[in-house]
């Protein structure tokens, strides 16, 4: 879809919602570096949401929208849980049908969107909770992986169930008392990022979302590695603040302390080989860009 | 507004012409061949302009869901693979139907049953996939025997539900399916069922259609819903997510949703009636007695009819082609004049007979009977033989127990 396409008929155009209408005015679709800057001083491509107040899922979900690189052809999969509050406001195609069926659907609708539009750019990219990703929804995830479908997963790691009140979940952390693990969990948080690598993602993010210019730069690697060569997978924690006993203030504080170099949200990348290579191809072109555009504008300045 | 240009009449990459379905179907040449259901599902979905098949074994429905694999080896759809299980295979169904693609898939028994939870999703969301059931056991102990016991879970489903007879019947209804779940007032998913083995596994003469005439491909932006592809600009379908919300507004949503989906199989009606020329066939209906059924059931009642009349007594046949929409109006009718109304069935618990008993005055008339299960064939004689046995007529003993 190109930008002309988000017009509105003018004989209705004062009785559009505004929040149409600053999506026409000003909206970022089609810009070629679009990002978090972006925010703030153009139209963001989420409205208001259903969210705790202060949930960290928010900001993500802020950081992600303005970073997809491709947004006027990108289609997103959601899945239940609080993300399902979001989609609804957000101002790209996306689909919630069930829970934990998320990277299901994408792999048919990547498929069909390929058949139907060859040789043109359609990003698909799920966004789902560590309890649809990792839990209900396993095989489904690690299924798409294995056949590389070429699609970019993401997964909102709250480590529990927050949408029906805090219960267990795969990522939840070894000894976390909450509902449904009355002694503590069990087990270990499910090593998810490492079995990603294992079953064939190209590029893999372990990280918090406490820093929006990250956000951004693994959202742009892990659509466009997905565009090209097939599965990424970025695992980002978005911490559930009512569960975990913290106010509307204290999200970003949280993920500040679960960054630490020990901790378990310590930045970890992996890429693959014919991945790096193509980070590497984009960043010259896009070094070549930015040195064009300057010279452009050295010329325009002595002219 | 732009002209819009018609497909008919153009080639796809096969070399297949675009033909106006009606024409197609009614009036192009047929040529007999004698193939098996499995092989019959395949040579209608060459016809039939599909974009994307997903695959899962099951027995009875592995040879036509591999047959389809060759078709896209060869070319005619766009994109084929094996899923990981039948929910997921449902799901990436889902996945391409809202990406806009012409979709088809085949399940059968435990298949079905593990897909469940997609088929309201797919009816609510308004995807017309289609879905080739080939009914068999679901129960434990495992069974791979045809058994149509699935088909009542689906009745529920908000999806269109179909009960092919014959081969020839799948090759039409295949291609028929499409254009009434494709209408823009209907717009929803199909579960086109058969008897699993009697009607896959068994050679028949089929009369198809010319190869080199496919259907006119799907189009999507006839859906009463926005397809997501990111080609028309992103609405905000609702205000607030449905779910959660305890409020008029959302409980307003859902119900008036879930009525418009079976306002819309209720749509289906008109154009299932023109395209199946009825919801049911009837043959001799003002005789005292009258067989209701559906699937093979049907061919079993035919014969039966034929060892009674030798008999003298004779008997209607009411063949059910549609369960959703339900053919009520044809069923009170077809039956105004019956003093017994048989329901044989291949599945223990006679679904199809408590449909009917829900539809039909007097409804004691309906004899639930006689039912196999468990894969037991349905040999003529025991229709006969309920039967006789209703009108008190001397029969002779099926399985003696030495009385
Ligand atoms: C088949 C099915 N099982 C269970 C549920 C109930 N359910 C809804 S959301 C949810 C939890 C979601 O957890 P997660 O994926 O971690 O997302 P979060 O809400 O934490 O963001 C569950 C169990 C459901 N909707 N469907
Ligand atoms: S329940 Fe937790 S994850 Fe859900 S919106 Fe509230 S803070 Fe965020
Ligand atoms: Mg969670």
């Amino acid at each position: 879809m190109s930008k002309e396409r988000i017009q509105i008929s003018e004989a209705l155009y004062d009785i559009m919602p505004s929040d149409y209408q600053d999506l026409v005015k000003s909206a970022t679709y089609g810009k070629e570096d679009r990002g978090w800057k972006d925010i703030g001083t153009s139209k963001e491509l989420i409205e208001q949401h259903s969210l705790c107040a202060g949930c960290p899922e928010s900001m993500a979900f802020r950081y992600i929208l303005a970073s997809l690189p491709n947004p006027e052809d990108t289609v997103m999969v959601g899945s239940t849980g609080c993300t399902s509050l979001v989609f609804p406001m957000v101002a790209v195609h996306n689909i919630h049908s069930l829970f934990g069926n998320q990277n299901a659907i994408a792999s048919g609708l990547k498929r069909a969107l390929s058949v139907r539009f060859p040789g043109r750019v359609k990003d698909v990219v799920v966004l789902a909770g560590d309890g649809a990703t990792v839990d209900i929804g396993l095989d489904m995830t690690l299924q798409a992986w294995f056949r590389q479908e070429k699609f970019t997963t993401i997964c909102f790691d709250n480590e529990l169930y927050a949408n029906t009140g805090g219960q267990e979940s795969g990522l939840m952390q070894k000894g976390f008392v909450a509902k449904m693990a009355p002694v503590g969990k069990l087990f270990d948080k499910v090593r998810l990022p490492e079995i990603a690598r294992e079953s064939g993602c190209h590029y893999v993010v372990n990280c918090t979302v406490s820093k929006p210019s990250l956000v951004e730069k693994v959202i742009r690697n892990a659509v466009h590695i997905a565009r090209e060569i097939g599965p990424t997978y970025l695992q980002l924690y978005t911490p559930c603040i009512l569960e975990i006993g913290k106010n509307s203030m204290e999200g970003l504080q949280e993920m500040r302390d679960s960054e630490k170099p020990a901790e378990r949200f310590a930045y970890k990348e992996y890429v693959s080989e014919p991945a790096k290579q193509l980070l590497a191809e984009l960043a010259a072109k896009d070094k070549e860009r930015k040195a064009a555009a300057k010279q452009l504008a050295a010329q325009a300045q002595a002219n | 507004m732009a002209e819009i240009k018609s497909v008919i009449g153009t080639q796809n990459k096969k070399g297949q012409v675009y033909t106006d379905p009606w024409k197609m179907l009614h009036e192009a040449p047929r040529t007999p061949s004698f193939f098996t259901g499995s092989e019959v599902i395949k040579e209608a979905i060459r016809r039939a302009s599909c974009d994307v098949m997903i695959a899962y074994p099951i027995t009875p429905q592995s040879e036509a869901a591999a047959l389809i694999g060759e078709l896209f080896a060869e070319g005619y759809i766009g994109d084929y693979f094996r899923g990981e299980s039948e929910f997921a295979v449902m799901s990436q169904c889902a996945g391409a139907s809202f990406g806009g693609a012409r979709v088809f898939t085949t399940t059968a028994g435990p298949g079905t049953m593990r897909a469940m939870e997609n088929f309201p999703m797919w009816a609510g969301a308004r995807l017309p996939i289609q879905m080739i059931v080939t009914c068999r056991g679901i129960n434990s102990p495992l069974s791979i025997q045809p058994d149509t016991l699935e088909i009542a879970y689906l009745l529920n489903t908000g999806m269109l539900v179909w009960h092919a007879e014959t081969a020839q019947d799948f090759f039409d209804w295949i291609l028929k399916g499409y254009i009434v779940s494709e209408e823009p007032d209907v717009h929803l998913p199909l579960a086109l069922c058969c008897d699993g083995f009697f009607v896959t596994h068994t050679k028949d003469v089929v009369n198809l259609t010319p190869t080199d005439m496919c259907l006119p491909p799907y189009d999507p932006y006839r859906s009463p819903v926005p397809c997501m592809d990111m080609e028309c600009p992103p609405v905000r379908m609702m205000r607030d997510p449905f779910v959660m919300k305890s409020n008029y507004i959302s409980y307003a949503t859902h119900a008036s949703w879930q009525q418009e989906i079976w306002a819309a199989v209720e749509r289906s009606r008109k154009h299932t009636i023109h395209w199946l020329n009825g919801l049911v066939d009837t043959e001799n209906t003002d005789a005292d007695i009258v067989i209701v059924a559906s699937g093979t059931a049907v061919s079993q009642g035919r014969e039966a009819i034929r060892m009674l009349e030798d008999e003298g007594v004779r008997c209607g046949l009411v063949k059910v082609k549609a369960l959703r929409p339900w053919p009520e109006e044809e069923i009170r009718e077809a039956t105004k004049n019956a003093k017994h109304i048989f329901v044989p069935e291949f599945n223990v618990t006679g679904w199809l007979a408590k449909e009917i008993r829900a539809t039909v005055p007097n409804s004691q008339r309906v004899h639930a009977g006689p039912h196999v299960c468990g894969g037991m064939t349905m040999p003529p004689e025991i229709i006969v033989s309920e039967i006789k046995t209703t009108l008190g007529m001397k029969t002779f003993s099926l399985a003696g127990r030495g009385s």
